[in-house]
């Protein structure tokens, strides 16, 4: 494979993105309609990527596993979107906005990439709105924010806790559009199985009908996979329960370089494990940091009378609480990034101060907010005098018109009310920031084959700040690739239709089948679920939190030996030709069984720590991240082997132009 | 706590389907419903038994995914939540529980409890949008103040998840407080207001199409819907409709 070739423009950061649009080539209006692209995925990027790619004249199909694009995994999303608009005036500009987020990922991102998604920031919140995005607005009408962790300015866009919901339904409506006028078809209940390689460029995809159990074949120009991330690999995580590896590593399978597996994040602020049964974890959104502070109690003996219920949250003396964020971070206190207030909270959960029975919880507390907050609505109200109950009222309902809908689901899991007690919460597997590694033009190594949104590594290095994965998501989507991938496909104005019956397409359908027939005829014990969960143990356990090298040696020998039971002995209930969740379910776990292992080696490789990846052998004193700019200031992309902790590393050296190098410092 | 699961089986659209009868146990009240599935279908797949075939993914209340019919019941018997949110401490040991999928012409069973719900996404491509491109030039977000009780409002009404508990509800089957929802939203915003008539027009008309059944004004829908969409929606859609007839005239 030919050297990474980063295709980053010349100039400086500022004027790069502009000097690239001029430069690269366009396919013109009327040649457009003889191209053909296929998206794999309808969240924020893929949806934006096929509506944006449809309007300019390309004839798109588009492909999701749900029932209906709308369903795809960034529905979920609840804080916020960042943009660099400076509506408040608080001194927030494109250069701030790209280098908190070069800073949040502990300088382990591509600078040039990283400049242009914000600066194409600024544009999202317009285009959103103009689809009838329904922000939160002020009483003067206009836009509403709130701060996220790892900034000092308020940039943060929401429609209450739904933010991913209304912007992936503004996508969707602008896809459904051009599913109307016939510019995209739209397959739903359908799974990517494999990529299709012709002259070594990426022609088409193998898919199978999830309904009738059909394995389809769909020939194309270019292939744009936005298959979002694989945190699920961890089998607990917020990702949604179909979110899935599968598309991205059949492309990493084909050629495509695999960059910085084990950069994941580990979000501070989700409800904690309940039990064995749990299925998956449930977020409550960062923006709640804005309000809410974290403690756990001092002294062990409250823990333990809180553990045992004879005590609560609200029964601890202020001076017997431990506000641990506040107390070292002073400067950004409960708002610091999402690896340092993990990691913050583990410290206190190891060192015995849990507040739940596993000992793996601390509290997020929102009684001094509802109080501050009552007492201006007092002042609003113009009540001189106000009774206790009266400010506490006013306060409830300022945060519930904020957080309504997150205070509702923490209660319906956990059957307290946080609007009275304070939350429980524990960190949990959020986001993957690594992927498939892409250029400058989001082209993976092989050529026409794409990757935008949380399916590619680009933007957030080691670690992703709040509120800017949906920014990402609209930026690949509406306003990067259309424009890139015209470079590429400028080439093939005269190339026709692609030929599905030609042996490359015949073979690769032919492998699919192998593999399900495998799957189905396998007549093992196990159920797929029970590998899944053995997996999602050894990488939390192991490739966690916080890793270390014998712990990382065990994982991959772990994970090759679960790996090796589940082909003998999985069991797969059903018929091939039908429709079978079991199946889909069992070729995904298949997948995350191979790139566990990759997962694993990766952070055995990286002998640093940086952003979400820390390794306890380097640290420092007070237990911050030691990063070693010298040795690793380089983006880890991996060839596939069969193998996997065995695949070659390629490294592309990352140079820091504008930004200096600094240890990141949340004090 | 021990339950019996009474559960719509059926193998494909062309099968007759029937209520078929499964006893669970170790059911902890922290479970969530789906988690209470889940147990059934482990149990089912040692048994070497097809397990219950079932639409879920967020498993947190907002994709729509999950469509039960529980005991009588759009996402059963809590209001304002989706059966991935309903938790097992609702039941009692010992309890009888039926299972069902949706039932609507314009939604038929796929599998067991899982049906097809794709009318939900013709309905929205025929008018449930703002014809804009993504140029790149449109005008600043904040060009256009709206004032805050409307674009509250266009919030509400766009928190639907697309679920189809409204219809599932009805008796009529009607989809009146989906559509409605979609309308409501973009009318009350400036920028939904150049198409405001044809969107109504055409959303209705298709909505018709789908075969899904007429309004009598019952409320059932509004009452299960998980996301409480209001009523308020539905007199809103029909003023929009009702003036976009006339004007077409
Ligand atoms: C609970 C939660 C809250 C979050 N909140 C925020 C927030 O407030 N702000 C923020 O910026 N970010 C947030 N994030 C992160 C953000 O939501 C995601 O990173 C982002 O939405 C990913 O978008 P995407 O388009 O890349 O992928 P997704 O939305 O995950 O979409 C993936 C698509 O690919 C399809 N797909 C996958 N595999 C296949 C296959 N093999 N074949 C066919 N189709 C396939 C799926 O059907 C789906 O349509 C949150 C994440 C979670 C989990
Ligand atoms: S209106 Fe309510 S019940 Fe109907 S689809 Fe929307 S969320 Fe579901
Ligand atoms: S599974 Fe998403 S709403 Fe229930």
């Amino acid at each position: 494979m030919a050297k990474l070739k980063s295709v980053t423009p010349k100039g400086a950061l500022k004027d790069q993105w502009t000097n690239h649009k001029n430069d690269i080539n366009l396919v013109n209006p009327a040649n457009k309609r003889l191209i053909d692209v296929i998206v794999i995925g309808t969240g924020l990027a893929g949806s934006s990527a096929a509506a944006s790619l449809a309007e300019m004249g390309y004839n798109v199909k588009a492909f999701c596993f749900q029932d209906t694009p709308r369903r795809a995994h960034s529905i979920a999303a609840q804080g916020g979107i960042n943009a660099a608009k400076n509506y408040q005036n608080d001194g927030d500009s494109t250069f701030r906005l790209f280098y908190d987020t070069i800073k949040g990922g502990d300088y382990r991102s591509r600078e040039s990439n990283t400049y242009r998604l914000a600066e194409v920031s600024a544009n999202i919140i317009d285009q959103c709105v103009a689809q009838g995005v329904p922000f939160a607005r002020d009483y003067g009408g206009l836009l509403d924010n709130r701060s996220f962790g790892g900034v000092l300015v308020s940039r943060t866009f929401y429609a209450k806790g739904q933010t991913g919901q209304q912007l992936l339904l503004g996508a969707y409506s602008a896809l459904s559009r051009q599913v109307a006028k016939g510019k995209v078809t739209m397959y739903t209940r359908h799974e990517m199985m494999d990529v299709v390689m012709v002259d070594g460029k990426a022609r088409g995809i193998i898919a199978r009908n999830l309904i009738t159990g059909e394995l389809e074949r769909h020939g194309a120009h270019a292939v744009v996979l936005c298959s979002g991330g694989y945190g699920n690999v961890f089998f607990l995580s917020t990702n949604a329960m179909g979110s899935n590896v599968s598309a991205a590593w059949k492309a990493h399978k084909k050629g495509a370089y695999f960059a910085n597996p084990c950069y994941t994040q580990i979000h501070p602020t989700c409800i904690p494990v309940s039990g064995d049964h749990q299925s998956k974890l449930t977020l409550m959104s960062e923006s709640l940091r804005n309000d809410g502070r974290i403690w756990v109690p001092k002294k062990k003996e409250d823990c333990k009378a809180i553990i045992e219920k004879s005590k609560r949250a609200e029964d601890i003396p202020e001076e017997d609480r431990d506000y641990y964020l506040e107390r070292r971070y002073p400067s950004f206190g409960n708002l610091v990034p999402r690896d340092v207030a993990s990691r913050a909270a583990k410290e206190r959960c190891d060192a015995g101060f849990g507040v739940n029975k596993t000992g793996n919880a601390v509290f997020l507390d929102f009684a001094s907010a509802i109080v501050r907050y009552g007492k201006l609505e007092a002042n609003i109200k113009n009540v001189k005098n106000p009774t206790d109950k009266q400010i506490k009222e006013w306060g409830r309902a300022v945060v519930k018109s904020k957080y309504g809908n997150l205070f509702d689901m923490y209660k319906q899991i956990t059957d307290d009310d946080p609007y009275f007690t304070a939350m429980k919460i524990y960190p949990a597997v959020h986001y993957t920031m690594g992927g498939l590694w892409v250029d400058y033009n989001l082209m993976t190594n092989v050529p026409g084959l794409y990757a935008c949104g949380e399916a590619n590594f680009s933007d957030h290095g080691a670690n992703r700040l709040g509120a800017s994965a949906l920014m990402q998501g609209l930026a690949d989507g509406y306003f990067v690739l259309p424009y890139t991938i015209g470079d590429y496909l400028s080439k093939d104005i005269r190339t026709g239709a692609i030929d599905t019956e030609q042996k490359a397409f015949e073979e690769a359908e032919q492998n699919v089948q192998t593999r399900i027939d495998k799957l189905i005829n396998n007549n093992g014990t196990k159920s797929v679920d029970h590998f899944h969960k053995r997996l999602g143990k050894v990488m939390w356990d192991k490739v966690g939190m916080a890793r270390n090298e014998k712990g990382l040696k065990d994982a991959i020998k772990e994970i090759t030996e679960i790996r090796e039971d589940f082909w003998k002995n999985v069991k797969v209930p059903g018929s091939a030709n039908a429709f079978n969740p079991e199946l889909d379910k069992a070729g995904r776990v298949a997948d995350f069984l191979e790139l566990g292992e990759l997962f694993a080696q990766d952070a055995l490789d990286r002998k640093e720590s940086c952003g979400g990846h820390f390794r306890e052998e380097y640290q420092t004193k007070e237990g911050e991240a030691l990063r070693d700019d010298k040795k690793y200031a380089y983006v880890a992309a991996w060839e596939y082997n069969e193998v996997p902790s065995k695949a070659k590393l390629h490294k592309e050296e990352l140079t820091f132009k504008e930004v200096e190098l600094k240890t990141r410092s949340y004090k | 706590m021990k339950l019996t699961l009474k559960i719509w089986r059926q193998s494909g659209p062309e099968d007759k389907g029937a209520m078929k009868t499964y006893p669970v146990e170790g059911i902890d009240g922290d479970m969530s419903f789906l988690e209470m599935m889940d147990v059934l279908n482990e149990q089912l797949i040692e048994q070497g038994e097809e397990p219950v075939a079932f639409d879920h993914d967020c498993r947190e209340g907002i994709c729509g995914m999950c469509s039960m019919y529980i005991n009588g019941q759009a996402h059963g018997p809590k209001r304002g939540v989706t059966t991935c949110q309903l938790h097992m401490r609702s039941f009692k040991d010992g309890d009888t529980i039926y299972i069902e999928p949706w039932r609507s012409k314009a939604f038929p069973v796929v599998k067991d409890l899982v049906v097809d719900r794709s009318s939900f996404d013709r309905i929205i491509q025929s008018g449930g949008f703002v014809s804009v491109n993504t140029s790149g030039n449109t005008i600043d977000a904040n060009a256009t103040p709206i004032e805050k009780e409307n674009a509250d409002k266009a919030f509400d009404a766009a928190t639907c998840i697309g679920c189809g508990a409204c219809v599932a509800s009805c008796k009529n089957a009607s989809a009146m407080l989906f559509v409605s929802a979609k309308v409501s939203q973009l009318s009350l915003l400036p920028q939904g207001d150049p198409e405001r008539k044809s969107r109504a027009l055409n959303m209705v008309n298709q909505m018709d199409e789908e075969g899904f059944g007429n309004c009598t004004n019952t409320g059932a829908c509004s009452v299960e819907c998980p996301k409480e969409i209001s009523l308020e929606n539905i007199a809103r859609m029909n003023r929009e409709f009702l003036k976009a007839s006339v004007s077409k005239e």
